[in-house]
């Protein structure tokens, strides 16, 4: 049984005096215990907003979420406030995009790790305090005694997204997400980073959601990826397929524009063209037709539907290399 | 060289362009969420009401307001003023003029001082901050150690202060004493906003391409960082009024007072204020009014300017 | 924390120097010149004489200049003219400055106590009946000046309903015994609780009247500083860890919120001073604010001199104190 079961996931902006925006546009995925899973796209099309409404961390006011996140048969969407706090930090852990505005910059690093020991396995402070300590030293944190009575700004951008990361997997939560973590760190921590992190996750047995932009974070990590494109899943394979034969063209485009060093010289890198901003509504067709090198008429005339290509999920009319497969998934 | 001036000028004027672009599109998006925004709505009728007031006082006043014509009901023995009469609604003052009539004159007075000391003290809070803000540096460190000490000053005490140094008062010594307190807030203010331009990119930008210091200054930093100074005008317009009773309360406004003023006639009013309380009373609540007119529509241009608080 | 404090301190000496300057030049710039303004219609020709020597007004500014701060750090700054004949001009500063002590701390401490709990709520029911309430009541607040809120409080409380005081610091016939001149303080201290209470009644009205505007910003400033901080990624992590809603708000919010209230509350000293010489005036309270309004009426400047002086340095004082108070908050600047 999966650990993770979403099913048509929407998260519809509403804000007053406006269109009504759907960020998310029925989202549907698995995560099995101790996998790893992708989320990939660009910024816009979907992937963060899909953590938050699984986190319950949306704003309350002028959004709607609708289907269901089932998390060990417990749809997490239904849940009150109260039960769904006690599953946050607990069962479900998250580490954030940008971490120096994460932590809080007045209190101590080593109270923002215990209070989640605090409150989840109702230790007492100097319990908690030692749990902290071993905590830090498990994230790589040299000297991590000290390290507890620090404040943030006495840190570096890694040292606080390793901090981040002790918080979220304290209580050994059975799955965890991870919303672009390495994005706002340089080049050098961000693979330190991805590596504690897969690391942990194993360990721990932790299943996890990873969320980039960023195609090479998850050809190092995830077993399966999913790309979304304008709040819709447009393919879903294992990784090692998704790599060697990317069906979509948006996932081929992706992995064209990512520079190569066993390319031959001259090789110019193909970015896609165009931006988000150009995106049509999928009611018409197909959102990524406007940039699509692919692009039929087909594309203009009506929406794709998800398509079943053995273990792997399409959304194309046109897709690269053989002719989309005819076998329509059915809606669970 | 003719292509070298030809390139920095097309450079300098496509910052610009761009520049006016945001500045623009910024004015207008602020002027949409304007348009709806109930606080601005109300305030600017407010002031609008009250503008169209002075305009038309001189025709709408059925007296004038320099004239004793009731100056045979009042009397200091018996403590007794004309109350409301025939032809005098809100009836006469101390000394038998029409309540009525200065009150809707006092109107012109009151907003004169109201811009006069805000132009004042915007010319000089520009002066200074542009001063502190472009040149940085001693220029800045100077201006700020000043701009500090006269903060320092409580506002009223200042005022006061201000006022003292003339021998006679006029209506001209309190808007000077009431513009002069103001400085200081728009010098901070301005120079503030003007480091922070300093730092940016399109003046780094237009710095790294060679343009002149001064155009720099007027061009790129000065337009874009008048926002806030807008906003504190609109606010200061209320604080002037509000100051400006309070100087003659302390008995330190205009001598003479054949020409009404509201906030002459509030601080006049205090000796009779227990026995006769509607001679404060006109005056107080016109410049609540007013002073709350332009305070809204200071925070709501606050509000629509500033993109962190478009909530 | 030390080297910022020494640093704040050494900021603090130059803007007192600065004002030193400043008075010096005030007090030459008066109408009649200093010798005139100083001795006010005492002056004979011999004390007009003796005071030309002694300001030495021969010799040149900066010794001029010099005399006059030796003089001030004496605590010599001439005798009153007018406020009280006779009475050295600090010795007037120090009799009334406990009144208005007293008053303008329990008129920060109300707005204190009414403003931030206000200004969080608002921001937490933002855009509801409460939150456009208060909006309102602190903009009207803003828009009235003091002293006509005084003297409307002081009618309708005082001369219609009669429940409080109108004028004064203490009911004549109570028999208080003096300690401190804070009548409350000193009530407390001699255990006399009745004079307590009758000093902290004759209190109550003008400190309501004078805590409007502290009010109305300090609420203003914490509904902003809340909404801002509700919005920041920290309490999204803090949320995302199950925290109850009790501890999100009291350890992750309302500490961050309070960092630009508690400056406001330092800037407010000034708004507090001037509103005070207004209140005083209104309630007839023998305090800085009456000496200031009198000193004008009756062209008293050595006592108008020593009022200045001592309400900028004041608000230099408290400033000082609460930047370090700030800094005891934030580690970003303690540590540094």
């Amino acid at each position: 049984m999966a650990l993770l079961e979403v099913r048509d996931l929407s998260v519809v902006f509403q804000r007053k005096g406006e269109e009504p925006f759907a960020a998310v546009d029925g989202i549907s995925f698995d995560v099995s215990p101790g996998q790893m899973v992708g989320l990939v796209g660009e910024s816009g099309c979907g992937k963060s907003v899909t953590s938050l409404a699984i986190m319950g961390l949306l704003p309350q006011r002028g959004v709607r979420v609708e289907g269901t996140v089932e998390f060990e048969g417990k749809d997490l969407l239904r849940l009150s406030d109260r039960e769904l706090a006690d599953r946050r930090g607990r069962d479900l852990g998250m580490v954030f995009q940008d971490p120096l505005s994460s932590v809080n910059p007045v209190i101590p690093i080593g109270v923002q790790v215990s209070e989640v020991l605090e409150r989840h396995e109702g230790l007492r402070r100097r319990e908690a305090a030692l749990r902290s300590a071993e905590l830090l030293d498990r994230v790589g944190i040299p000297d991590p005694s000290r390290r507890l009575k620090e404040y943030p700004h006495q840190l570096s951008g890694g040292m606080r997204q390793r901090a981040l990361i002790a918080m979220a997997l304290a209580c050994k939560p059975r799955l965890l997400i991870a919303d672009e973590p390495t994005t706002a760190l340089d080049v050098t921590i961000q693979a330190q980073i991805l590596s504690l992190l897969s690391e942990l996750v194993r360990d721990t047995g932790t299943a996890l959601i990873m969320i980039t932009h960023d195609l090479g974070v998850v050809a190092g990590m995830c077993d399966e990826v999913n790309v979304l494109y304008g709040g819709r899943i447009v393919e879903r394979a294992g990784r090692h397929e998704l790599f060697a034969e990317p069906r979509h063209p948006y996932t081929a485009g992706l992995l064209a524009s990512i520079p190569r060093l066993d390319a031959p010289r001259g090789d110019r890198l193909t970015p896609i063209r165009g931006s988000v901003a150009d995106n049509i509504p999928w009611a018409g067709g197909c959102a990524f037709a406007p940039r699509c090198p692919n692009a039929v008429d087909a594309c203009v005339e009506r929406s794709p539907e998800m398509t079943r290509d053995g273990e792997r999920l399409l959304r194309c009319h046109n897709p690269v290399g053989r002719p989309a497969p005819s076998e329509e998934v059915p809606v669970q | 060289m003719a292509i070298g001036t030809s390139r920095k000028e097309r450079i300098d004027s496509l910052a610009e362009s761009s520049a006016s672009e945001t500045g623009v599109s910024l004015a207008a998006s602020a002027w949409r969420r304007l348009r709806r925004n109930p606080v601005f709505l109300v305030g600017a009728s407010i002031i609008g009401l009250f503008v169209l007031l002075a305009l038309l006082a001189p025709v709408l006043a059925p007296h004038d307001p320099g004239v004793r014509m009731l100056a045979d009901q009042v009397s200091r023995a018996t403590n007794s003023i004309p109350p409301a009469q025939e032809g005098h609604p809100f009836g006469g003052d101390q000394h038998g003029r029409d309540l009525f009539s200065r009150v809707l004159l006092g109107s012109q007075q009151t907003l004169l001082v109201a811009v006069l000391a805000t132009v004042i003290g915007l010319g000089g809070g520009l002066t200074l901050g542009t001063l502190a803000g472009a040149f940085g540096g001693w220029v800045d460190s100077l201006v700020m150690r000043i701009v500090d000490v006269m903060l320092s000053v409580p506002s009223l005490l200042l005022a006061v202060s201000i006022g003292a140094l003339f021998s006679s008062q006029t209506q001209f010594t309190v808007i000077l004493a009431v513009a002069i307190v103001q400085i200081p807030v728009f010098a901070r203010l301005l120079r503030g906003t003007m480091l922070a331009q300093r730092e940016s990119d399109h003046v780094l930008a237009a710095r790294s391409l060679g343009v002149r210091q001064r155009s720099i200054v007027f061009r790129h930093m000065l337009p874009n960082a008048l926002g806030p100074v807008i906003v504190q005008s609109t606010l200061v317009l209320a604080v002037a009024i509000i100051d400006a009773a309070a100087l003659s309360f302390l008995g330190l406004g205009a001598a003479d007072d054949s020409v009404p003023e509201w906030g002459q006639m509030l601080g006049n009013a205090q000796n009779v204020i227990d026995s006769h309380p509607h001679l404060a009373f006109w005056p107080a609540a016109c410049i609540i009014v007013v002073a709350l007119g332009f305070t809204l529509v200071g925070e709501s241009l606050r509000d629509a300017l500033d993109p962190k608080r478009r909530r | 924390m030390l080297r910022y404090t020494v640093r704040r301190l050494g900021q603090l000496m130059l803007v007192v120097l600065a004002l030193s300057v400043l008075l010096f030049a005030w007090l030459r710039a008066l109408p009649g010149g200093p010798v005139s303004a100083l001795l006010g219609d005492r002056a004979t020709p011999e004390s007009e004489a003796a005071l030309r020597a002694d300001l030495g007004l021969d010799q040149p500014i900066f010794l001029q200049y010099w005399r006059f701060v030796a003089r001030a750090l004496t605590g010599d700054f001439g005798t009153s003219t007018g406020v009280q004949r006779g009475t050295p001009a600090l010795d007037v500063f120090l009799q009334r400055f406990p009144a208005t002590l007293e008053l303008a701390v329990l008129a920060i401490l109300i707005a204190i106590a009414v403003g931030i709990p206000l200004g969080y709520l608002a921001a937490r029911r933002r855009g509801r009946l409460l939150d456009n309430l208060s909006i309102t009541w602190s903009l009207v607040g803003i828009a009235v000046p003091v002293f006509f809120l005084a003297f409307l409080l002081k009618w309708i409380f005082a001369v219609q309903l009669g429940w409080l005081p109108a004028s004064g610091r203490q009911t004549g016939g109570i028999d208080a015994t003096r300690v401190t001149g804070f009548y409350v303080l000193d009530g407390l201290l001699t255990q006399e609780w009745d004079a307590a209470l009758d000093a902290f009644v004759h209190l109550l009205l003008p400190a309501i009247a004078l805590s409007t505007i502290p009010f109305a910003v300090i609420f203003r400033i914490t509904r902003a500083a809340v909404l801002d901080v509700l919005d920041e990624d920290y309490v999204r992590t803090a949320r995302s860890k199950g925290l109850a809603g009790a501890v999100i708000r009291r350890r992750h919010v309302l500490r961050n919120a309070m960092l630009p209230v508690v400056t406001t509350i330092g800037l407010q000293t000034g708004a507090l001073l001037s509103g005070a010489v207004l209140t005083e005036r209104v309630f007839n309270i023998p305090g800085l604010g009456q000496a200031l309004a009198l000193g004008f009426e009756r062209k008293d400047f050595p006592v108008l001199q020593v009022v200045i002086l001592a309400s900028a340095m004041t608000y230099v004082l408290v400033n000082l104190l609460v930047d370090l108070s700030y800094a005891a908050i934030d580690p970003r600047i303690r540590t540094r």
